[in-house]
């Protein structure tokens, strides 16, 4: 009864669906005359651009709203909420672990994506060697931040305790003592932004290779005639060609880092001096009670990431042209 | 340009589609109430209804569930009242978004007496109707009683509650090695100096639980408090009329800190002090199975934590005693609960909310709970028929006149505090933080 109840929910949702598109294609089989084309585009924009005013328009304008009260949003409070975001000890530790985040793992990810794809660029085994690389790339942040969580599990240093994490195994095997690494700031920030990187470097590796391949076989093969090999090959020709690649790529992963919430709730739960801007502004609206905040370190975010996305966009439409 | 035929069949095609399944629907939630009234004798006072429905929203899931929907079978029959019970884990969030939305439940089941409070500051909670205050008034005792008023008006009824004030043990190894129980808090920390000085770390603690990660300390914390200065100080500091920093709490904080802080004390088969804050509280006691560590403290829901075939029992392989007092004067017990509020008062959800405070229901509450696991501090439960050891050992202690209870106090706490601060701050304590450190810290969140 349950299943046909939701069932019908469901029938009943695509029923709407299905009378919107219905009284949509009606009233534009009625247009005619000069304007009609007018007037249908913004008959089939129409449903969009409501879509997008309720569900993104509102939600953004009432956050920012929602930003300038207090935690029950009850009493204005003007800028106090931007204030304690950039004042108070454990938000600056938010704001550091943030930052170390967006200058960590775009750069780290595109990196080795580069030098990977440059590696084994034309190799005999490239496929396999970039299926490896990109494999994380399919698995959830979530589950990622499960593997990863093994990787550092720690079990006591006592007789008759194996390590049953990763790291540790490795540590013990090299004469080492086992370290709870996800307890000491800030190194646990950097462990978690390895697996942002893990996860990232594939999709880095994949697009700069595509971009490597673009590159004219013509520009290259002069370039050797004139003696350029190795790093200098790779310095003068191959960087520069791919430039625009590598714009794209390191704002595309800058985008998600700022977002990262999964592998820091995951792993941690934001514990220890590891929380960043998404997770505090999850924890302090959610947890906290106090929406006022939360609706502040949302607008934050929004801040933040509104600059890489429109310099992201202005390389892609370059890029097109 | 003639489009039109193909697309009004289309719409017709749905039309028929919805209306069908709309009947289907209707059809689907007419119930079948069975009717009968052998053994309705208890119920009469509740009247009965035809065609009446209460909403029941909680975040009881799966396997609790089932014992609660049993539980009020015999209600259905005899009243006709039908009860939708809905249980989910996102409870604590959607509730709130339900009754800010406008669509409230009838009936929800809250587990935080601060959040009762806040939602009657809201104008939203309806206040008891007289059946059910009465019931509070006979049934509950004081402390429970306070726990869904506010500004001197009843506004709901206590149904389970739960014994934080244990701490587990062996039986068996207490029998070998020649361990008594502790009656004081002085004898506690004696059989922990004794126990190592024989070379293992007497306690395991883990307070690790996700992004709850550091509640268990303040579990700890709140006992050492109810013990140390009372309750009226451990009210006083619940309700922040005495600061979160002053030295009734950091007293309190120290005393925790003797155990939890003590590398001579933890973490037996768990590792250092630090390990404490990385161990899952779900873990933290099996060490005891190993006989690696011998005490853990943490409330009677731990008994699910034990593996299948380990006999927790008065003499068996697990069982818990009650954390000591500081002396034979006093036994504050520290515990949890749930309370049923109301957002409507339409005739049969108040019927339904008087059963759910009467000794009635407590009764075949317990019945529909044959593994175990549940109890009421309803004093017309009857205690005799609880099976599980546990189980007895709460009602016991939640029944027993000298006890003074009190209720989990990071429950009571404003969230910015209760649920966010304190976790976060007591977990920076075990990895090192100091004490002043941590309360003023926590003192800082406190809501203005």
């Amino acid at each position: 009864m349950e299943i046909a109840a939701k069932l019908g929910q469901l029938a009943l949702g695509l029923g709407a669906f299905a009378l919107v598109v219905t009284v949509i294609l009606l009233l534009a089989g009625r247009f005619n005359g000069p304007k009609a084309d007018r007037r249908l585009a913004w008959l089939f924009l129409a449903p969009t651009v409501l879509g997008l005013a309720v569900a993104v328009v509102y939600p953004a304008l009432r956050t920012v709203y929602e930003s300038l009260f207090d935690a029950h949003g009850a009493q204005f409070v003007g800028l106090d909420n931007y204030v304690s975001i950039f004042s108070s000890a454990e938000q600056l530790h938010v704001l550091r672990n943030t930052a170390i985040w967006v200058l960590l793992s775009p750069l780290a990810a595109t990196a080795i994506g580069l030098v990977y794809a440059v590696l084994v660029d034309r190799s005999r085994f490239e496929s396999f060697a970039k299926a490896l690389v990109f494999l994380p790339m399919a698995i959830s942040f979530v589950g990622a931040s499960i593997i990863w969580k093994f990787v550092y599990e720690y079990r006591p240093d006592l007789p008759g305790v194996s390590q049953i994490g990763l790291l540790n195994q490795i540590l013990v095997t090299l004469g080492g003592t086992p370290q709870q690494w996800l307890i000491n700031a800030p190194l646990n920030t950097l462990l978690l932004v390895v697996v942002m990187i893990w996860i990232q470097a594939g999709f880095a590796m994949t697009v700069l290779s595509a971009a490597i391949k673009e590159i004219p076989v013509e520009i290259i093969e002069s370039a050797q005639l004139d003696g350029v090999t190795g790093i200098g090959l790779f310095r003068n020709i191959t960087l520069p060609s791919i430039r625009p690649t590598i714009v794209v790529v390191l704002t595309t992963i800058a985008i998600w880092t700022l977002k990262v919430f999964d592998i820091v709730r995951t792993m941690t739960g934001g514990q220890f001096d590891t929380s960043v801007v998404a997770n505090e502004f999850y924890t302090q609206s959610f947890r906290s009670d106090n929406q006022g905040l939360g609706s502040t370190l949302a607008v934050l975010l929004f801040v933040l990431v509104l600059p890489v996305i429109l310099y992201n966009i202005r390389q892609l439409r370059r890029w097109g042209a | 340009m003639r489009r039109t035929p193909p697309i009004r069949v289309l719409s017709r095609a749905l039309s028929i589609a919805a209306a069908t399944l709309l009947l289907a629907a209707c059809a689907d939630t007419a119930g079948d109430t069975a009717q009968g009234t052998a053994g309705c004798e208890a119920y009469q006072q509740y009247g009965t209804f035809k065609d009446k429905k209460v909403s029941l929203y909680s975040g009881i899931v799966a396997p609790e569930d089932e014992p609660h929907i049993n539980s009020y079978k015999n209600f259905e029959r005899c009243t006709g009242i039908q009860v939708e019970f809905q249980g989910e884990k996102e409870f604590d969030t959607q509730v709130q978004v339900r009754i800010k939305g406008g669509n409230p439940p009838d009936l929800a089941i809250f587990a935080q007496p601060g959040l009762v409070k806040q939602l009657v500051e809201t104008g939203k909670a309806v206040q008891a109707p007289d059946t059910v205050v009465a019931n509070v008034k006979k049934f509950w005792s004081e402390s429970w009683q306070g726990y869904v008023t506010v500004n001197g008006k009843v506004y709901g009824a206590p149904l389970g509650a739960n014994v934080k004030s244990f701490v587990w043990y062996s039986p068996k190894e207490f029998k070998a090695k020649g361990y008594t129980v502790p009656k004081t808090l002085d004898e506690l920390k004696t059989l922990s100096e004794k126990i190592a000085a024989g070379g293992q770390k007497p306690w395991c603690v883990g307070i690790g639980s996700g992004d709850a990660t550091g509640w268990p300390v303040t579990d700890w914390m709140e006992d050492m408090m109810l013990r140390l200065s009372g309750p009226k100080a451990y009210d006083d500091w619940v309700n922040h009329t005495i600061p979160f920093n002053g030295p009734e709490a950091t007293g309190a904080l120290d005393a925790v800190g003797e155990y939890l802080k003590n590398p001579a004390f933890v973490n037996g088969g768990l590792g250092d002090v630090k390990s404490v804050a990385s161990t899952q509280f779900q873990d933290a006691g099996l060490p005891i199975l190993q006989g690696q560590c011998s005490l853990h403290r943490q409330g009677s829901f731990y008994a699910q934590n034990w593996p299948k075939g380990v006999n927790v029992s008065p003499d068996g392989d697990i069982y818990a005693f009650y954390f000591p007092s500081k002396d034979d004067t006093s036994k504050p017990v520290l515990g949890g609960g749930e309370f049923v509020v109301a957002f409507s008062d339409r005739p049969e959800v108040k019927a339904f909310q008087t059963f759910l405070a009467s000794d009635t229901w407590a009764n075949e509450k317990v019945a529909s709970t044959p593994g175990g696991g549940w109890i009421s501090a309803n004093t017309g439960m009857d205690a005799s028929k609880l099976t599980n050891p546990i189980d007895k050992l709460s009602a016991q202690i939640l029944q027993d006149p000298k006890s003074v209870f009190r209720y989990d106090g990071s429950d009571q706490m404003p969230g910015a505090v209760g649920t966010n601060a304190f976790w976060k701050q007591g977990t920076n304590w075990v990895t090192g933080q100091s004490t002043k450190a941590t309360l003023d810290a926590i003192e800082a969140a406190w809501p203005k």
